[in-house]
């Protein structure tokens, strides 16, 4: 075992930790806004002995976890305590049957491709009360929540005619499927700071990491996925190149979640793993090492700051913080709150929506309180909750970096994400 | 090349200081040190004990008897206990960094002085002596007696105002008074719930909620002069939920702390995160340091465990804030080892094999309670020899040696004040 990675087993075993101590259920987002989450102590460690000489999940509280994995990384004793909850959910989703809804959620790419064509309808689609109103009913897509605008051209076919520059030090640019077909300019970004910074991109085809399938309790197919994008990302003359991630949950889907949760065992995998970096993550590193290019000019912007969950999650601190930290100008309001709430598709639900946003309430208020001229966060389907519930203008942090390196005004962010 | 070390300079952060531990010691270093104008990362493997405290200040509670006067029990009680850490903090340290500590927690509104330990109520109706209280709590000395009200709520688990009252009617604060206690009972706010004291404070916050609240709370009241209720009124908006309850009742009300999770102590742990965040400091929690790396006598990094790849943050000074044995800051093997498992610092005050590992008082005094970290006058750790293990590696909190917290009621003051005087030291050397 590699020192720093937890073995399947380890994640099960590590309930016998438990003290019962409850800092879990002092820090748990969902838990404090609704009792239909008894708390990740209850549902996890304590559950999960019931569960263990059973083979079934007593009762379906545990498909109110959001997934966000607070819990796990406030717990000083080490119980992995969102992995136990999201294997017992998937066991839970198996007796139950998986839902029209939560198949198409699971799927971005479906819906990217099915959408792409007739964007302009999709997206037209997306702002009518009463075709969400219908959605709702036939689906269970919450009429309000938000969904993203799909983009006519994906980022695939836009960087598919660029002239990457020739350079010594190459990276592999991992976009993820929101990037392809809905927020193509994040990619259009990310490549550009680091060829600003002396990198050549490779952006190998790839697909969907598996996350959306995981968390609705699709194992096999989440499996499958992941162990695609492994092979995906790891094309012949490409070894031992860094792998950049710009969205933070697939990033952390590709770094621990495909073991610890799905328990995939692929050395391929492991080594895509090893060499996967979130981007600030990587950006961070750069700086410290006298490698990132500082040749800012200013940024006049007050931002208010949050590093979401799956960011957290990866255990690398708040890197954007960092680098951010450089640009002259820049006036960064960290936010400490635990979650907006939407932890992927959670928010999206009918009988969620109203918990997720209950969920991010306190973020939004001192999002309000703070009046920043932007909001900023790593996570995509963050910033959609984000912007939609603050009506702010909400970016990934890059597109900040990005304007300090001089580049043009970020591109339609401020378009912001769909819904009623 | 390896990639593993192709890569090794991207896993590679920076800090002044790294502090280890996310607990009251470790967050109060972090907060004087970025206040002080370095960089500090706080490195931690999950939250600190904060919300597992009631939320308030023991300074010192029991030298062995009593203490009714912490400033004036100080100098005889080190006199006593030369090894203890308050023997290096001294009366100064002690008034400087409570002074600091008030100011810094300024809106919980922390009361008390250190000449007069208040006397609170425990949520099974026992006294419990503490010196600084949150406001909340200002209300509730009862060291000289008198008629008290105890409030609860139906179905609110671990607190019974009935047991409370019962056993408070028993209890002599001081030779010549009592208190006279009665207990009240108010429905649970709402659909029925579960029974938590984190829901209900969540649920107080609500206007309408509390409002029927307010209307069973008049129906219960008597002559008292004062009400004690549980801890629960609210979380993120105490404030107003505390001041509308007394508004209500027309007499103070105070909190009574609970079983964990503790809301008083949660209370704190925002609080001290937030003044942290705004001092410039950086939480990274859920990341257990592994180790550290050292050359000519001086810690260099931090290594920190990761997957899937370990991160090293690049440090000028290092404070190890990791607690005590409840914290995991101290591990006692079956065996009957002690070892300090973050750093492997050697341990002192261990006793010697053969010792008894049961006492037949099991609330007798045994020395494993006293094992920890030596320390030299700018709070580092030494070896059994008396030398520093490392130039810039500093400790605080309970792993220190020669203390007992839980019987001495010191906890807070020994972390408060080593935090704050380990963070001095360096910010002393820094210049």
């Amino acid at each position: 075992m590699t020192p720093g990675r937890l073995a399947l087993t380890a994640v099960g075993d590590s309930l016998d930790r438990c003290i019962k101590c409850t800092v879990c259920e002092s820090a748990c987002p969902v838990a404090a806004v609704t009792s239909l989450f008894p708390g990740p102590k209850t549902v996890g460690p304590q559950a999960e002995r019931f569960r263990q000489s059973q083979g079934s999940s007593p009762d379906r509280s545990v498909d109110y976890c959001s997934g966000c994995g607070v819990c796990t990384r406030v717990c000083p004793h080490g119980v992995r305590i969102a992995e136990i909850n999201a294997r017992a959910r998937a066991r839970w989703r198996g007796r139950t049957g998986v839902s029209l809804r939560d198949h198409l959620l699971a799927r971005p790419v479906l819906t990217g491709r099915l959408g792409r064509p007739v964007a302009p309808v999709f997206n037209w689609a997306l702002g009518q009360r009463p075709l969400r109103v219908a959605a709702e009913r036939l689906l269970g897509v919450h009429r309000a929540a938000p969904l993203p605008r799909v983009v006519g051209r994906t980022f695939r076919y836009r960087v598919s005619r660029r002239r990457p520059p020739r350079s010594p030090d190459r990276v592999v640019y991992f976009h993820g499927c929101s990037v392809d077909y809905f927020e193509p300019w994040v990619g259009q970004m990310t490549v550009a700071i680091l060829e600003h910074n002396g990198f050549a991109v490779d952006i190998p085809r790839q697909g969907c990491c598996g996350l959306p399938l995981q968390s609705t309790g699709l194992f096999e197919p989440a499996r499958r996925s992941v162990r695609r994008l492994a092979r995906s990302l790891s094309p012949a003359g490409t070894d031992g190149l860094p792998i950049i991630a710009s969205s933070t949950s697939c990033g952390l889907m590709v770094k621990r979640e495909a073991e610890e949760i799905l328990g995939v065992e692929d050395a391929r995998l492991r080594d895509v793993s090893r060499r996967t970096y979130d981007l600030f993550e990587f950006l961070a590193g750069l700086h410290r090492a006298g490698r990132l290019r500082t040749d800012f000019t200013p940024v006049p912007l007050t931002v208010a700051y949050y590093a979401p969950c799956q960011q957290r999650g990866q255990g690398i601190g708040e890197p954007a913080m960092d680098v951010l930290g450089l640009v002259p100008g820049l006036r960064i309001l960290e936010l400490d709150r635990s979650c907006c709430g939407i932890a992927g598709t959670y928010g999206l639900k009918r009988e969620k929506y109203a918990i997720a946003m209950a969920v991010g309430r306190p973020l939004f208020d001192d999002i309000a309180a703070a009046r920043p001229d932007l909001v900023a966060c790593d996570s995509e389907t963050c910033r959609w909750q984000i912007g939609r519930a603050t009506g702010l203008p909400t970016v990934h942090p890059l597109e900040l970096l990005y304007r300090a390196y001089g580049g043009a005004e970020p591109g339609s962010a401020a378009a912001g994400p769909g819904g009623q | 090349m390896d990639p593993s070390a192709r890569m090794a300079g991207n896993d590679r952060a920076a800090a002044d200081v790294v502090v280890i531990g996310a607990g009251t010691a470790g967050l109060v270093a972090a907060i004087r040190l970025s206040q002080g104008g370095l960089r500090v990362r706080v490195v931690a493997a999950g939250h600190g004990c904060l919300v597992l405290a009631p939320g308030v200040i023991d300074v010192l509670g029991y030298a062995p008897e009593r203490v009714a006067d912490p400033a004036r029990a100080l100098a005889p009680f080190v006199a006593a206990h030369p090894d203890h850490p308050y023997a290096r903090v001294g009366p100064d340290g002690l008034d400087r960094a409570l002074a600091w500590f008030r100011e810094t927690v300024a809106p919980l509104g922390y009361v008390g002085a250190l000449r007069h330990n208040r006397l609170l109520l425990t949520a099974l109706g026992g006294l419990r002596p503490s010196c600084l209280v949150p406001q909340t709590m200002a209300a509730g000395d009862l060291s000289q007696g008198g008629p008290v009200l105890v409030v609860g709520f139906h179905g609110l688990r671990d607190f019974s105002p009935a047991l409370v009252a019962a056993n408070l009617c028993a209890v002599v604060p001081a030779p010549g008074t009592g208190v006279a206690a009665r207990a009240a009972t108010l429905e649970w706010p709402g659909p029925s719930g579960d029974g938590r004291p984190l829901t209900l404070a969540r649920r107080l916050e609500d206007r309408s909620l509390r409002a029927a609240v307010g209307r069973d709370l008049r129906t219960v009241l008597g002559d008292e002069p004062r009400v004690g209720m549980p801890a629960v009124l609210g979380v993120d908006r105490w404030q107003e939920v505390w001041e509308e309850m007394q508004l209500v009742a027309g007499r103070p009300i105070f909190e009574i702390p609970l079983v964990p999770p503790s809301i008083p102590g949660l209370r704190l742990f925002d609080l001290l995160r937030r003044v942290l965040r705004a001092a410039g400091g950086r939480l990274q929690v859920g990341a257990p340091v592994t180790g550290v790396r050292h050359r000519n006598g001086r810690v260099e990094a931090v290594t920190v465990a990761r997957t899937p790849r370990e991160q090293v943050i690049d440090t000028r000074w290092v404070v190890l804030a990791t607690g005590g044995v409840g914290g995991g800051g101290l591990q006692v093997d079956p065996d009957g080892t002690v070892r300090e498992p973050t750093l492997g610092l050697p341990v002192h005050g261990v006793p010697v094999p053969g010792h008894p590992r049961v006492l037949p008082d099991p609330f007798a005094s045994h020395p494993l309670d006293r094992a920890g970290l030596a320390v030299d006058e700018a709070w580092r750790p030494v070896d059994r020899s008396g030398r520093v293990v490392a130039l810039n590696l500093h400790a605080a909190g309970a792993a220190l040696t020669g203390c007992e917290p839980w019987r001495e009621k010191s906890g807070e003051g020994i972390s408060i004040a080593t935090g704050y005087l380990a963070a001095s030291a360096i910010l002393e050397e820094a210049g």
